[in-house]
């Protein structure tokens, strides 16, 4: 059935799904393989079929978008889904900053002493004092530097502020019908997601190189490079959809009023950018 | 996928294994994850024997304690995250749609992969205990399904089970997305939110729940992850990081879980008694309520499962305050489905017979609950069988129980035919006896000292062990009972009626039985 | 089913009355054990508290719905009420429970600020887990004294699969250890519980003492014994194959016992230490006969590994391994600092170097192994 009487579209059976569920499989699979100590190749045949699975369901999506297929409720589910979508994003960010709001505010204290654990410092720790950052009694990986705020990062929260406006002023020419600005606010935008990838891989390198900091720095590596390390994929996965949305802005896709999937792509957009405000000031500023 | 074609065929059902694998018709996803979970109980109830089988009597006799503990865990997950779980999302699959009077789910084809993600996922999680050529010498998980660090780090094949729990909570969020979206948006014109079925109520707040915290377990997952395998401190005081950091977060994840396992089921007792009683549910809005704050409460209460981890003072008794406080709400729940009952003009069919149990069952596996929440005492009970028993009653007879009585409900809608009463009865007798005489005595155990998760016991132990072990075999048989039951129904008998139950009221019931393949392709209407 | 008659009998008689009665038995191991100081017999009436409040408040809902069961039978020609809401009872059975909590929290509240308030201790025992078995610390006087308490070998060898040894006529089966831990009566008893590797539990169920051993932590609880006896329990944290398999024992004894017992055990320690530390060197056949004690009891090798160095499920095989046929230094290493994210610990930390040099020189030297001869002064070089 392809149409609902009522007008909610439904698709007929798909290929997609099913694909989709193998290349996660043979994705992490391969990559347990890998680890194991075998060739990576289960793992790339796995994202080969992931990304033909994603060109497949989001070309059927696309073209069932542009052949008018949907109505306003279809939309609204897709609304919800992406909402709640972002929630389950948020969720995910949220273990690792409770992670490190757990670390800084009790494990740490406690490995120096403090609440009723003067025993475990004085037994097992007798030299160690709790500082933030830090890596442990253990000092595991050695002596590091930390990342200031006020370099790479502080230009980092400006390009994606900056992101965020041009985001928005190329939604509002979408609304206005004007195609250039909506096309050149999202070429910016794109340029901007990337420019701020390279930055954050030039940090790393120089994290690296320079200041010894690594994953392996302790906990506070672990946190460090997790939290911004997640964050970083988020922000390159967005720029991917926003890239999709130039492309298809190019080809002409999108109304004035139906344009959702641009929508879900610039408030992942949003999202990623409030998750990176968390960051910046819990993780690189109240050290 | 064809977009252009317009004509309708509708009662054209694709055939084959492509129906199964490409299916986007929400009775048919319904029907695979019942099946599914079906399966699953099976396979984890078979680990749950060779479990009692061990601990019939003292001793060492059938299996090596590493291969004992591989399967207390994978007993605990494969019933957790293959039996229980899927089993209510197929529930939902089936039913949602009909009870808000929708033509499928919200998303269809997101459906699909929600499903189909499971079956890769488990067999990710068994398949190492097949690696190292026989079984015996199994190489499974075998740190229980709490996996605590840094016992779960000394795993050498921790990365399957990593991803094994990735794509479980990957397939639970799409589908929790997918039910939210369907009831917030596809409802019937005129089902307000305050007129929907019980069910659905439960079913969108579990869905927020499972959305907010499966992905806390991703997270707590891939830390170990980088952990084991990338150098990581995050469970390492040598590092600066905490063992407990582990149990906070997993316990963050794990309490609402278990609410997730049983608020779906509360769903369908208020959904039958109703039915059998013949009367409306008493206190619909504060049912409502109810669920919420539970779903609320759910989320401050973890640490209840580390009182002995060595907390401040300060946060044992925050934690013991929250916990009692969720029998509050919950007891509201249960004095609503009694006064439903009371002057009601009630009949004792199936699904009301599990429904009854039901609720005396799981109030007492709450009691041993609020016991547990009292932390002195808990520092008595804590991993001991007493918690053993706790969460049987509530799992087993709360969540499996509240599972099978929507079986019972629904399943001549679902196959257009009356299951045999007989068996139906042998089933239910049968597996409530054997309930009980399995899970009972290890209250006592659990009082008396035996721990969990022991491969072997002291003498003085001997005796209810012995109980709990025929009692296991039993339920075991009891649910071959059912399944015989089930393909009976679907390949035959006695006709049902469109409405099913006399006292029934819902758009499901005014659909044809079995419900056609596409229902409510017009909305219906409703006042 | 090897059980006697009689207990089975006895088993169901208990099940039935219990069914009956609904209450607990005290004689018939359906409730806690006895506890044995004051603290125990606190928590012991909190539980009883809340559980006959539990019973109350079934009573009284399940008469309810009985009643309704019974009497609102349709096949009775019972007709449907149409009430579905009050809100005057739903606020009355909403607030009512509440009370009732309130009343539980109160004495629970006083009952656990007790047990965690672990100040002015008479004395301070080290307690570390490890898999599987206990180290207890003691200080004598400035000198600590310490000794690993595992499973009694008899009962280790009668837990194998195939022991062929009848448990049941095992007197404690599985509750007894090779060294006891010892405590006087009467006295406050401050412990301080970590782990080397995994987390264990210390529990001892007549004591009502029970806390995590965490690893890198350390935990603090007390407890106090009002009269003289064995107390026994077990580990309660799944920490690995061998949960089930490290007891806890604690024998309690008059005060001036306990200090006899303590001066013996410090001049054992230093005697030990010299030893240890003399730079002595040893024969082959005196070091490996040393080794295998070590092996086969106070280091648990044997758990691993196995009795014949054939390993042990998934662990490794030590009989013609290439470390412990290879040159020693990374024999010494993987034994003195363990392998990290494995299960094998460093045991530099819990055996001295005359003991690390016995069960390695016994490693390299048994089960057709031919390999050289690790010397004390080896480990202390190593480390
Ligand atoms: C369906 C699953 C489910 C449900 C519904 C519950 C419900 C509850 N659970 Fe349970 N629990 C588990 C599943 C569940 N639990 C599992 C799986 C574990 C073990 C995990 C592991 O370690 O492996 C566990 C463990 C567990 C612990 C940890 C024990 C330990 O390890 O030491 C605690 C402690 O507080 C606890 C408490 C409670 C409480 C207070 C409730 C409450 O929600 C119960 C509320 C209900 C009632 C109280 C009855 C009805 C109320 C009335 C009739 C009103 C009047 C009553 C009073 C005023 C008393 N549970
Ligand atoms: C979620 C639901 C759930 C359910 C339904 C059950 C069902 C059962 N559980 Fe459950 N159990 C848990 C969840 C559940 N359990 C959890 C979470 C744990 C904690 C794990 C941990 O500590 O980590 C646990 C732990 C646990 C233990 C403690 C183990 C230990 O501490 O070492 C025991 C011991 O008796 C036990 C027994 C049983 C039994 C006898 C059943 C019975 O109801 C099972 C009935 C049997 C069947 C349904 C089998 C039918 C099949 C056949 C007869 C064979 C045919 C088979 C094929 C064709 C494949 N369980
Ligand atoms: C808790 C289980 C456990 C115990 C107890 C244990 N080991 Fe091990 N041991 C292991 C594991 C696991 C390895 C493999 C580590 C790895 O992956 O390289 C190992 C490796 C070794 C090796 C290296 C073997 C090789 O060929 O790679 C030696 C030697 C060894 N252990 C000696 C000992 C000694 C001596 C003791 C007792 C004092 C002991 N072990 C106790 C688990 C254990
Ligand atoms: Cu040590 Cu369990
Ligand atoms: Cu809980």
């Amino acid at each position: 059935m392809s149409q609902a009487a009522g007008g909610y579209y439904l698709p007929e059976p798909s290929k997609w799904p099913i694909i989709g569920s193998i290349g996660l499989f043979l994705m992490t699979g391969g990559f347990g393989l890998y680890l194991m100590g075998m060739s990576m190749i289960t793992m790339y045949i796995g994202m080969a079929v992931l990304v033909y699975m994603l060109f497949g369901w989001f070309g059927t999506v696309i073209k069932e978008s542009e052949g008018g297929l949907y109505n306003d409720q279809v939309d609204m589910s897709f609304r919800m889904s992406m909402g709640w979508f972002i929630f389950s994003e948020v969720m995910f960010f949220a273990a690792f900053f409770g992670a490190l709001y757990y670390i800084r505010v009790f494990a740490d204290p406690w490995l120096g002493g403090a609440g009723n654990n003067l025993m475990t410092h004085d037994w097992l720790y007798p030299e160690y004092t709790s500082t933030w950052p830090t890596n442990g009694p253990g000092n595991v990986g050695g002596d590091f530097q930390t990342m200031g705020a006020w370099g790479i990062p502080a230009i980092n929260t400006l390009i994606l502020l900056t992101s965020g406006a041009t985001v928005t002023w190329a939604h509002w020419g979408l609304k206005k019908d004007n195609r250039s600005q909506l096309i050149l606010g999202l070429f910016l935008t794109v340029a901007l997601g990337f420019l701020f990838v390279g930055f954050q891989a030039y940090e790393y390198i120089h994290a690296y190189n320079d200041l010894n900091l690594k994953l392996t720095s302790g906990v506070y590596g672990s946190t460090f490079y997790m939290l911004t390390g997640f964050h970083g994929l988020h922000v390159t996965i967005g720029a991917i959809m926003l890239l999709v949305m130039l492309f298809r802005s190019m080809k002409g896709h999108f109304t004035h009023e139906n344009h959702f999937a641009f929508e879900a792509a610039a408030w992942y957009w949003h999202f990623v950018d409030v998750v990176w405000l968390g960051l910046f000031i819990f993780v690189y500023w109240l050290v | 996928m064809t977009a252009t074609t317009h004509e309708e065929h509708h009662d054209e059902i694709p055939t084959g294994i492509k129906r199964w694998l490409f299916t986007t018709n929400h009775k048919d996803i319904g029907t695979m994850y019942l099946w599914f979970s079906f399966i699953m109980l099976l396979i984890g109830g078979l680990f749950a024997l060779v479990i009692r089988a061990e601990l019939f009597q003292p001793g060492m006799q059938v299996v090596d304690p590493n291969f004992f503990n591989m399967m207390t865990t994978l007993h605990g997950l494969v019933m957790v995250f293959g039996a229980i779980m899927p089993a209510f999302v197929g529930l939902a699959n089936w039913q949602i749609p009909l009870m808000v009077g929708a033509p499928d789910m919200a998303l269809p084809r997101m459906n699909n992969w929600s499903f189909w993600i499971l079956p890769f996922a488990g067999f990710m999680l068994l398949a190492p205990m097949f690696v190292g050529g026989n079984f015996a010498s199994g190489q499974g998980p075998a740190f229980g399904w709490t996996f605590y660090e840094p016992l779960s780090g000394q795993y050498d094949k921790l990365v399957f089970f990593v991803f094994a729990v990735h794509l479980l909570g990957f397939s639970s969020i799409m589908g929790s997305i997918n039910i939210i979206a369907t009831i917030l948006n596809m409802r019937a014109p005129g089902m307000t939110l305050m007129k929907m079925p019980m069910f659905v109520w439960t079913w969108l707040i579990t869905a927020f729940l499972l959305i907010a915290v499966m992905p806390v377990l991703a997270g707590v997952v891939t830390m170990m992850l980088t952990d084991k395998y990338f150098g990581t401190s995050f469970f390492d005081a040598a590092g600066g990081g905490d063992p407990v950091l582990f149990q906070h977060v997993f316990w963050f994840f794990g309490h609402p879980e278990v609410y997730i396992m049983i608020l779906p089921a509360f769903g369908v007792v208020s959904e039958i008694i109703p039915t059998f009683a013949r009367k409306k549910l008493f206190g619909y809005a504060s049912m409502v309520y109810a669920t919420a704050s539970i779903a609320f409460l759910s989320f401050i209460v973890w640490a209840h499962h580390m009182f002995t981890v060595g907390m401040p003072v300060a946060g044992e008794l925050y934690f013991m305050y929250a916990t009692v406080l969720i029998a509050v709400p919950t007891g509201v729940k249960v004095f609503n489905w009694i006064s439903t009952m009371y002057r009601g003009s009630m009949t004792y069919e199936i699904p009301m017979l599990w429904a009854l149990c039901f609720v005396i069952l799981f109030t007492i596996g709450g009691f041993s609950g609020l016991m547990l929440g009292v932390a002195p005492a808990d520092f008595q009970y804590h991993d001991t069988y007493f918690v053993v028993a706790h969460f049987h009653y509530v799992l087993v007879s709360g969540s499996l129980f509240g599972l099978f009585a929507g079986v019972y409900y629904w399943l001549p809608k679902w196959t257009g035919n009356m299951y045999s009463n007989g068996l139906a009865q042998l089933h239910f007798w049968l597996s409530t006896i054997a309930m009980n005489l399995t899970f009972f005595p290890m209250h006592f155990t659990g009082l008396a000292g035996m721990p969990r998760r022991y491969a072997d016991y002291p003498l003085q132990f001997t005796e209810f062990n012995v109980m709990s072990s025929v009692g296991a075999f039993m339920f075991g048989f009891s649910q071959l009972i059912f399944l015989w039951l089930v393909i009976k129904t679907i390949k035959g008998g006695e006709k049902a009626t469109d409405r099913v139950w006399e006292g029934s009221h819902g758009l499901e019931w005014t659909i044809p039985s079995p419900a056609p393949y596409h229902s409510f392709t017009t909305a219906p209407e409703v006042k | 089913m090897k059980l006697p008659f009689e207990r089975k009998t006895h088993a169901i008689s208990a099940f039935l009355l219990m069914l009956v009665s609904g209450s607990a038995l005290a004689d018939y191991k359906l409730n806690f054990q006895e506890p044995v100081n004051q603290l125990g017999q606190e928590i012991f009436d909190l539980h009883m508290l809340v559980f006959w409040i539990c019973v109350g408040i079934a009573l009284v809902v399940f008469s309810v719905m009985f009643y309704s069961m019974i009497a609102h039978r349709k096949s009775k020609g019972a007709v449907a009420a149409d009430f579905h809401e009050n809100t005057t009872v739903e606020v009355i059975w909403t607030i009512i429970p509440f009370i009732i909590l309130i009343s539980v929290a109160i004495p629970a509240t006083s009952t656990l600020i007790k047990i965690e308030d672990t100040g002015d201790a008479d004395i301070t025992i080290k307690v570390t887990g490890l898999q599987w078995k206990w180290k207890y610390e003691y200080d004598a006087d400035g000198t600590p004294v310490s000794f690993i308490s595992s499973l009694h070998p008899d009962h280790n060898k009668a837990r194998a699969v195939d022991s062929g040894i009848d448990v049941t006529k095992i007197e404690n089966y599985l509750l007894e250890v090779d060294n006891m831990m010892v405590v006087p009566v009467n006295k406050k008893i401050r412990l301080l519980v970590t782990s080397d590797d995994v987390i264990h539990s210390w529990w001892v169920p007549q004591f009502a003492t029970k806390k995590d051993a965490i690893p890198g932590y350390v935990n603090e609880t007390w407890t106090s014994v009002d009269k003289p006896g064995i107390y026994r329990g077990q580990c309660t944290e799944l920490c690995g194959k061998d949960h089930a398999f490290m007891p806890i024992v604690v024998k309690a004894v008059e005060e001036n016992e306990y200090n006899a017992w303590l001066a013996a055990k410090k001049t054992e320690a230093v005697a030990a230490a010299a030893e240890a530390a003399a730079d002595k060197v040893w024969s082959k056949d005196e070091l490996v006969a040393r080794g295998q004690e070590i092996y086969m009891g106070k280091g648990g090798c044997f758990g691993c590994h196995g009795a014949n160095g054939e390993g042990v499920a998934t662990f490794p095989k030590l009989a013609g391994s290439a470390i412990t046929i290879g040159p020693d230094a990374a024999h010494i290493d993987v034994v003195v600092n363990g392998k990290p994210g494995t299960a094998m610990a460093a045991y530099g930390n819990q055996l001295n170097d005359l003991e690390l040099a016995a069960v390695i020189t016994y490693e390299r030297n048994a089960w057709g192994n031919a390999a050289s001869v690790v010397q004390p002064a080896d480990i202390k070089a190593a480390r």
